[in-house]
């Protein structure tokens, strides 16, 4: 099967050849299956808003090539490509009302009018939106406008639904029910999708695979699980999940029947030597040093362990992030109830060797992931 | 206005009626003249009390001049068409080549671009008469002096810059995804400038246009120099008021009157679309 959309090393200069030239977006690859929700994932200026509009055509590819269902698209106009977008800035047509400006997207389609007041309704409904349908665009709220812009590209079938930070302005509790229904509505009518934002909780939920991106370059292309167990590199480790992984650079020492992992001069990480498999304890050997990752949900509070002094507690609401001194660094652990340390108070941890992440010092590649190489 | 003390209001309004006597009072006080003789105009001291008088007005649109010496024809309503014919046409042509220039400038960056549109604006810079001096031979040679055309293609040194310059400032105070979100939807960029750009800066336009129109109207140095008497608008037709016997400050006020009722008038019709353009700001949401 070929793929939906496919970039084939494409790239961004902005001022090519100038004192001011941006490389926005490196030597992109990236497949999207038909029927997939892909995220793009990133800080700001990481290069997925240059994606996405090379993808649209609204900026030219400075070279590469983007395929839309097997048809090259990229030095078509945005009219003939086949894509349906959602704005970041909303960008509806102020002179029409809202239910005009959802049906001026399905005006190429040439269906009847019943039937794209049926489809205007019925999107509408799902956005929570059949309220305003006769409302003018600036009578209405930023997270409304942006329904309306999610609307308008949701109601086509294109080839492809492009979406540039779709839900950023709603309410938390809002963006939580229309996550589902979207995707829903995406599956429901096996649309591709495309959708760029820099909220992780989003694109976990939304996206069967997610690329995240940083600096003009693609760090990780995979599944949600994938990027959470298996971070291809330090950065999609420390990025992906929330508090951020505690990293430690350590040095490996292995000593008879064990693997001692060293922190600091005093503190060790130990392990039975069966825990890392033969290939991981030679290649981390080689090395003069390596970081180690380790998840906070990971960090267990134990009677005994290593020791650690805490100095914040915070309560979530439904879990506690403690923070304490630990091998001349910082170290978060995630408890899943209201737990006691106080600041101050000496604590034991205890990371299991099945959570470590292992990385390349120098490259920042990831070596292992619960001690088999990755 | 609710927090403001009552000293303020009067500060304010005094501050208001000042500013208004102070640009209104030659208007009022040529409306005045306009309805008197030049004998009760040049009175010493002046009076606000007299006779009024349509003599003036009379004379002007009957194309008679008569003083106290001999009776001579003036051809104001003749003048008075052209400067409609050279104002409307000139906007018209520079609304036609500056609007779809504008929108370039505004959207696509292309090498040079920053460069030609300022070369375009210098055109303001450049003192008139330095230009006309050699564009007058050129147009005796290629036959352009003394022709609406010629006098049109002139003025556009004052149209095209302005309305350029204005109408690029509305056009880029548009969000470029609105006209993305409609070609997207399957539209050619020309129907997008035609469908989503043109009225979305519809009111910049014609702020642009009434201004242009206004520059046109009250240009003097390009007609005096181009135009023989029958191509002269207003601006240079008003000279003939000055007579070997005297000047007909009554004629003159009268002329002045009717020249600028044209331009007021227009200016009243494109108030509520100035407004409206003022209010543009709501588009980016």
């Amino acid at each position: 099967m070929t793929a939906q959309l496919h970039l084939k090393t494409i790239n961004k200069k902005y001022n090519p050849g100038t004192a001011h030239e941006v490389h926005a977006v490196q030597d992109l690859d990236l497949e999207v299956e038909r029927g997939e929700i892909v995220a793009l994932l990133g800080s700001s200026g990481c290069g997925k808003t240059s994606t996405l509009r090379m993808i649209a055509g609204f900026e030219e590819v400075s070279s590469g090539e983007v395929d839309i269902d097997g048809r090259r698209i990229d030095r078509l106009a945005p009219a003939k490509r086949g894509v349906a977008m959602a704005f970041e800035g909303y960008s509806l047509y102020p002179p029409l009302t809202i239910r005009e400006n959802i049906a001026f997207a399905l005006k190429s389609e040439r269906l009847r009018q019943s039937e794209v007041n049926t489809r205007v309704e019925q999107i509408a409904a799902l956005l929570e939106i059949s309220d305003i349908l006769d409302k003018h665009p600036n009578a209405i709220s930023g997270g409304q406008q942006q329904r309306v812009s999610l609307g308008r590209a949701l109601i086509r079938r294109a080839d492809l639904h492009v979406l540039d930070e779709p839900m950023g302005q709603l309410e938390p509790q809002l963006r939580a029910i229309l996550r589902g229904r979207i995707k829903h509505y995406i599956k429901e009518h096996e649309l591709t999708a495309i959708l760029v934002t820099h909220d992780q909780t989003e694109a976990n939920a939304l996206a069967d695979r997610i690329a995240v991106m940083e600096g003009g370059l693609l760090q990780q292309y995979d599944t949600p699980e994938n990027l959470k167990n298996r971070p291809a590199n330090i950065f999609t480790g420390a990025f992906i999940g929330e508090p951020p992984m505690n990293l430690f650079a350590a040095v490996a020492e292995v000593v008879a029947d064990r693997v001692d992992l060293r922190l600091a001069p005093d503190i060790a990480l130990s392990y039975p030597s069966t825990a890392f498999s033969d290939e991981l304890q030679q290649r981390i050997q080689q090395d003069q040093g390596v970081m180690i990752g380790i998840r906070p949900h990971s960090v267990q509070l134990t009677v005994e362990g290593l020791p650690a002094e805490v100095y914040a507690n915070q309560w979530l609401g439904d879990q506690t992030h403690i923070a304490a001194r630990f091998a001349g660094g910082s170290i978060v652990s995630v408890v899943h109830d209201l737990a006691l340390p106080k600041p101050g108070d000496q604590i034991n941890l205890s990371i299991s060797a099945h959570d470590l992440h292992i990385f390349d010092n120098n490259t920042g590649e990831a070596l292992s992931h619960g001690g088999q190489l990755a | 206005m609710d927090h403001t003390s009552f000293l303020e209001r009067w500060f304010r309004r005094a501050a208001l009626s000042i500013i208004i006597v102070f640009f209104m009072f030659p208007i009022f006080w040529i409306v005045l003249m306009s309805f008197q003789t030049n004998e009760t105009i040049l009175r010493s001291p002046p009076s606000m009390s007299f006779t009024p008088t349509l003599d003036n007005y009379m004379a002007i649109i009957a194309g008679r001049l008569d003083s106290n010496v001999a009776s001579m024809g003036i051809d104001f309503v003749n003048n008075l068409m052209n400067s409609i014919i050279l104002s409307v046409c000139s906007v018209a042509v520079a609304l036609i080549l500056g609007v779809p220039a504008a929108y370039a400038f505004a959207r696509h960056k292309f090498k040079g671009s920053e460069d030609i549109a300022f070369t375009l604006l210098s055109f303001r810079f450049a003192p008139p008469l330095l230009v006309l001096l050699p564009l007058t031979l050129y147009f005796q040679e290629i036959g352009l002096a003394d022709t609406y055309l010629g006098l049109v293609w002139v003025y556009q040194l004052i149209c095209l810059p302005l309305i350029l310059w204005i109408v690029r400032g509305y056009f880029e105070d548009i969000s470029p995804d609105i006209e993305y979100a409609y070609r997207i939807a399957g539209h050619s960029w020309f129907s997008t400038f035609r469908k989503i750009a043109l009225p979305l800066a519809g009111p910049g336009i014609a702020a642009a246009g009434l201004l242009a129109f206004i520059f046109a109207w009250n240009n003097f140095i390009f007609a005096l120099v181009l135009a023989s008497a029958d191509k002269q608008p207003v601006t240079v037709g008003a000279l003939a008021f000055v007579t070997a016997s005297g000047i007909q400050y009554g004629q003159i006020a009268a002329a002045i009157v009717l020249s600028i009722a044209p331009t007021l008038a227009l200016a009243l019709w494109a108030q509520r679309y100035l407004v409206e353009g003022l209010s543009l700001g709501a588009v980016k949401g």
